[in-house]
């Protein structure tokens, strides 16, 4: 499996205050690491610096080959998808309008459009407004938006807060498929709660660097 | 650029329709302050040209600022501006399209704000459609700056405060040449280059736009 995000060090800083450390792990392709640790360990920093969302102050880093520090931060955020616990999407367009958007942003087929929806099981509510929708529903969306994207890494804040058994069960399905067609998925938890039937890594984040970690 | 920029202005003007905000908060409130200037000026008063244009471009100003604020908020939540970002939309197509979006909104609150001005403080109907040019030309300028600095202020702690504070003084030249251009279009004097320095405003934040929106969003 080939490497596509390695950070060696990182630290990034929000305002003079570090959010992260001296951050180092890598991740690969059709692999999940599974970042877990405290509220305020770093978690969605580390998320948001892979994605290039946030500056590297020290250290060094690659994303799917681009030097976090030199390169081109939109490039990288091409290759990066986000699904955050809080929606993703905009509340005031329907199901339909919200994927469309993203796949004329993304310059993508329309056609993918009700695979993904019939992947997510949202296909009943085409025309319902995200705002309308359940929690879980919402979560659904997110993922069609993914889903139809297809970036080559998947990052997911705190994917499992608020859901119940079967919404869970049902992630973990789209994760593993996603997982199988060479996906790299980087997700944050508070609890260990996901088994997936796939390559699995876990790092614990404790003050913005890493303190164990694990592969199964 | 272009189709990013459709893409963005279809969006933000469904949002928009969708929310009703506009529609049913930002253009009241326009009209009742309006209300409020003609009964400030009373029954038997009437306002010159100049003022009744004065208050007009002062109540467009209040208007656009909302509209402008709400623009720049329909990607607040962390999760949509983080998903949104990761699309790795051209900045300048978004800066366009926004723009567009907010000019579109603006204007159609300008055109009824100032039939409300002709009924209310009384400006003569033939001025005000001789000044349709220049009210267009300054709620482009209005809308071009408001949504650069919209994307300046956004996430900023006090934003819906910061923002007035930051556009107002650069508005100010599109304010003055307006309020001028109906003027001297009453007293029949030249206004060509109140036009023309309007075209300059707007060229001038086109391509500031273009050229700083990335860096904006970015920082």
């Amino acid at each position: 499996m080939s490497t596509v995000v390695r950070l060696d060090d990182a630290v990034v800083t929000a305002g003079r205050f570090p959010v992260l450390t001296g951050l180092t792990l890598t991740a690969r392709a059709g692999e999940c690491l599974v970042l877990e640790g405290p509220n305020g360990a770093g978690k969605t920093s580390a998320l948001r610096l892979i994605g290039g969302l946030e500056s590297l102050a020290r250290g060094s880093g690659e994303v799917c080959g681009i030097d976090l520090r030199r390169g081109d931060r939109r490039e990288i955020r091409r290759h990066c998808g986000w699904l955050g616990h809080e929606g993703s999407f905009y509340d005031d367009l329907t199901v339909r309008e919200n994927l469309t958007f993203a796949a004329r942003a993304g310059g993508f087929d329309l056609a993918g459009l009700a695979t993904s929806v019939e992947a997510v099981g949202l296909s009943q509510r085409l025309d319902v407004r995200a705002a309308l929708l359940s929690a879980g529903q919402r979560r659904r969306l997110g993922i069609a938006w993914l889903v139809m994207r297809r970036p080559s890494i998947w990052l997911l804040d705190e994917p499992i807060a608020a859901l119940d058994t079967s919404a869970r069960i049902f992630l973990q399905g789209i994760l593993e498929d996603a997982l199988a067609k060479g996906v790299c998925v980087i997700l944050s938890a508070h609890d260990n709660t996901m088994e997936l039937r796939a390559p699995v890594s876990r790092l614990t984040i404790v003050g913005g660097r890493i303190q164990m970690g694990e592969s199964s | 650029m272009i189709r990013v920029a459709r893409l963005v202005a279809v969006k933000d003007l469904r949002v928009e329709w969708r929310s009703r905000v506009i529609l049913w908060q930002v253009l009241p409130f326009g009209v009742m302050t309006l209300l409020l200037m003609g009964f400030a000026e009373g029954p038997e008063t009437t306002l010159s040209p100049s003022v009744a244009a004065g208050l007009f471009y002062v109540v467009v100003l209040f208007v656009s600022m909302l509209v402008i604020a709400r623009s720049a908020t329909i990607e607040s939540s962390p999760g949509t501006a983080n998903s949104i970002s990761m699309l790795g939309l051209d900045p300048a197509g978004v800066f366009l399209g926004k723009a567009t979006a907010v000019f579109l909104e603006v204007l159609l609150s300008a055109l009824i704000l100032l039939a409300g001005t002709t009924l209310l403080l009384h400006l003569p109907l033939a001025l005000a459609l001789h000044s349709l040019p220049s009210v267009v030309l300054v709620v482009m300028g209005l809308s071009l700056a408001g949504t650069l600095y919209g994307a300046l202020t956004s996430g900023l702690t006090g934003s819906p405060t910061l923002l007035p504070l930051l556009v107002l003084p650069t508005m100010a030249p599109l304010l003055i040449a307006g309020e001028r251009t109906i003027s001297a279009i009453a007293t029949h004097q030249t206004w060509s280059s109140w036009l023309g320095l309007l075209i300059v405003f707007d060229v001038g934040y086109t391509v500031a736009g273009i050229l700083l929106y990335g860096v904006v969003e970015d920082s």
